[in-house]
């Protein structure tokens, strides 16, 4: 394999583990409460816009902007949680979905509305140079990325796996009635079920912003590509979503290096609707 | 008859709408009104009464637009003649998504119909011949009166005022036919839908079928109106979330719910937009993400619901005050 080859899909690996921490957020809140979060990739994206007011308010890179992306979304999701999921989970379809999407354009065309339509970045050495690794060359920033990306989604399962706040999480994802008989609050559970998913969304964000352009709109295609991830992956499964966001990560890198740049998103929307068409069930999931 | 009483009433003040409201805006406005009256409704068949929330009804909207001016661009025709080409491709690419998508339940459902739009609008972007990133254009001067190329706004406005009849009495017929029954019944519980002999899957295609034609006209009639079409105006996923919202903001599942969902939100658009200029594009949407946002957290059935249930309370009332009337009574 040339050496180009394979920078690729090294390349899209680490993207790929941004990808995979994402879209375990969605996947959990999906597993959990059977809800889509049509507001999800719009998240992100307000990760990425508190990376950027960090560094221009601050001049501090994601060592600041990380953890504050994270407090902020996190925040976010429990008040999203609380004012409004809490109520309309008990809804008809029809509100499960617009309710969310309706979170989408608010958070989206708030910011649009107060940085515009401009497409920003931050500057390239915010995280260090290239490493060159026999041949390869790897951007820090990608680096830096991929690795915490990829350490915190296997945190996280490891969290709803082997902690008792995991356990108590399933349990109320499992039957809620039950887990309240337990003695779990099923509202709390769930809160910090949103508050872990937005949370994760805000890490991705801050991570990505140091190498990805900035815009209000990147949170539609980033929520594709964590739907993509989520169905790819079974929904409610992390490890799942980690495999499917590698896989996706790489798929893309590929087809944008091999067809062009103009159609990587054509190729994983494709391949998002084939899932959906033969396999609904995803790569991991049972039926 | 008396049920018929209150339409013809609304019937006639839209008639005679544009005699009142003469100044261009105005008009404009009314014409938008009544196109988006038309998206929205034809949303409502498949997003209100069939409970199946599309996301990507405009790739239908797009369909029209571009048969409409393709039309006119590759053949030189009217573009009249792309409507019912138009509804046919519609109706054909909503079979292809509609087979395998529509036995999903409804989050994969809105979910892949977000990711068909995506696509198209990338597709389309990509395709030379429907005009890349630029768009086609309708015909600059008109050279008879069936390139419907007009400058003032008032034939579109009975133009369009006609096809949303049209669409709200096929609408109305189909609620009250079979179908709309077992639509309903399967909005409410697919299982129990299934499990007492209503034909899911067939009629759920159907009325996503019937949607998808009616949609492209409207595509179409909007693509005449403003005499282009690029991907943005014609495949944005945005133009599915204002079909959408309307439906909802009126009463999804309503006859007249898209109607009154048009009514308050396009004059809202329209307005902001003049009065905040470009800074109001943004803006707008806030309020719509905003609006949805509300409606879903504490009127999910939407305006006309609410205006019901406190017509039936007060309705209520007055019954019960006459039977208090009787009981007193010597």
């Amino acid at each position: 394999m040339s050496t180009i080859l394979v920078q690729v899909i090294v390349g899209g690996l680490l993207l790929g583990a941004v990808y995979a921490l994402f879209s375990s957020g969605l996947t959990l809140v999906w597993g959990m409460m059977n809800i889509v979060n049509f507001a999800h990739g719009d998240f992100v994206m307000l990760g990425m816009y508190v990376a950027f007011v960090v560094y221009t308010l601050l001049g501090a890179g994601p060592l600041l902007g990380a953890p504050l992306a994270v407090l902020v979304l996190a925040t976010l999701g429990v008040i999203v949680y609380f004012g409004m999921i809490r109520e309309i989970m008990k809804g008809p379809m029809l509100a499960q979905i617009l309710g969310t999407f309706g979170l989408a354009l608010l958070l989206r065309y708030s910011v649009f509305w107060w940085f515009g339509a401009n497409f920003l970045t931050l500057p390239a050495n915010i995280v260090g140079g290239t490493y060159v690794i026999s041949g390869l060359r790897i951007e820090a920033s990608r680096f830096l990325a991929g690795a915490v990306a990829l350490l915190v989604t296997l945190g996280l399962h490891l969290l709803l796996t082997r902690t008792s706040l995991g356990s108590k999480m399933l349990a109320v994802a499992e039957d809620s009635t039950a887990a309240q008989l337990m003695g779990i609050r099923p509202d709390t559970m769930q809160a910090i079920a949103w508050a872990i998913a937005a949370g994760a969304t805000g890490l991705a964000g801050a991570l990505i912003a140091t190498f990805f352009y900035i815009v209000p709109t990147v949170g539609e295609t980033l929520g594709i590509v964590a739907f993509v991830t989520v169905s790819l992956g079974g929904f409610g499964s992390v490890p799942g979503a980690l495999v499917a966001g590698l896989l996706i990560g790489v798929i893309e890198s590929l087809s944008g290096y091999l067809i062009g740049a103009a159609y990587k998103d054509i190729v994983v929307y494709s391949l998002f609707l084939g899932f959906l068409w033969f396999r609904p069930q995803g790569l991991m999931g049972k039926t | 008859m008396r049920r018929l009483l209150w339409p013809s009433v609304v019937l006639a003040l839209v008639i005679a709408y544009p005699l009142w409201f003469s100044t261009p805006f105005q008009q404009r406005l009314g014409a938008l009104v009544l196109l988006y009256a038309i998206a929205a409704s034809a949303w409502n068949i498949v997003g209100g009464y069939a409970g199946q929330v599309s996301v990507g009804h405009v790739v239908f909207f797009g369909c029209g637009a571009y048969a409409a001016m393709g039309a006119y661009t590759h053949f030189g025709l009217s573009p009249l003649v792309g409507i019912p080409a138009g509804i046919v491709v519609s109706v054909a690419i909503s079979a292809v998504i509609g087979v395998p998508t529509l036995r999903l339940s409804g989050h994969y459902f809105s979910m892949a119909t977000i990711a068909v739009a995506e696509l198209c609008r990338l597709v389309v972007t990509n395709t030379g011949y429907l005009g890349g990133g630029v768009g086609l254009s309708g015909p600059s001067v008109p050279r008879n009166v069936f390139d419907l190329s007009f400058i003032s706004a008032l034939p579109y406005y009975y133009l369009f005022l006609a096809v949303l009849c049209i669409t709200l009495g096929i609408t109305w017929w189909m609620a009250n036919s079979r179908m709309g029954f077992y639509l309903r019944a399967i909005r409410d519980s697919e299982r129990a839908a299934r499990s007492l002999g209503a034909p899911a899957s067939r009629t759920k295609l159907y009325a996503f079928m019937l949607s998808a034609g009616l949609t492209s006209v409207a595509g179409a009639l909007y693509s005449m109106m403003f005499g282009f079409v690029d991907p943005e105006s014609g495949l944005g996923i945005l133009i599915s979330v204002k079909m959408l919202i309307m439906a909802a903001l009126g009463g999804a599942g309503l006859l007249f719910g898209p109607l009154v969902g048009a009514a308050i939100l396009v004059p809202l658009e329209e307005i902001s937009n003049n009065l905040l200029g470009g800074k109001g594009a943004g803006l707008t949407f806030v309020v719509y993400g905003a609006i949805i946002v509300l409606i879903v957290r504490f009127q999910p059935g939407g305006i006309l619901t609410l205006i019901n249930r406190i017509w039936s309370i007060s309705d209520k009332a007055a019954k019960a005050a006459v039977a208090e009337g009787t009981r007193h009574a010597p």
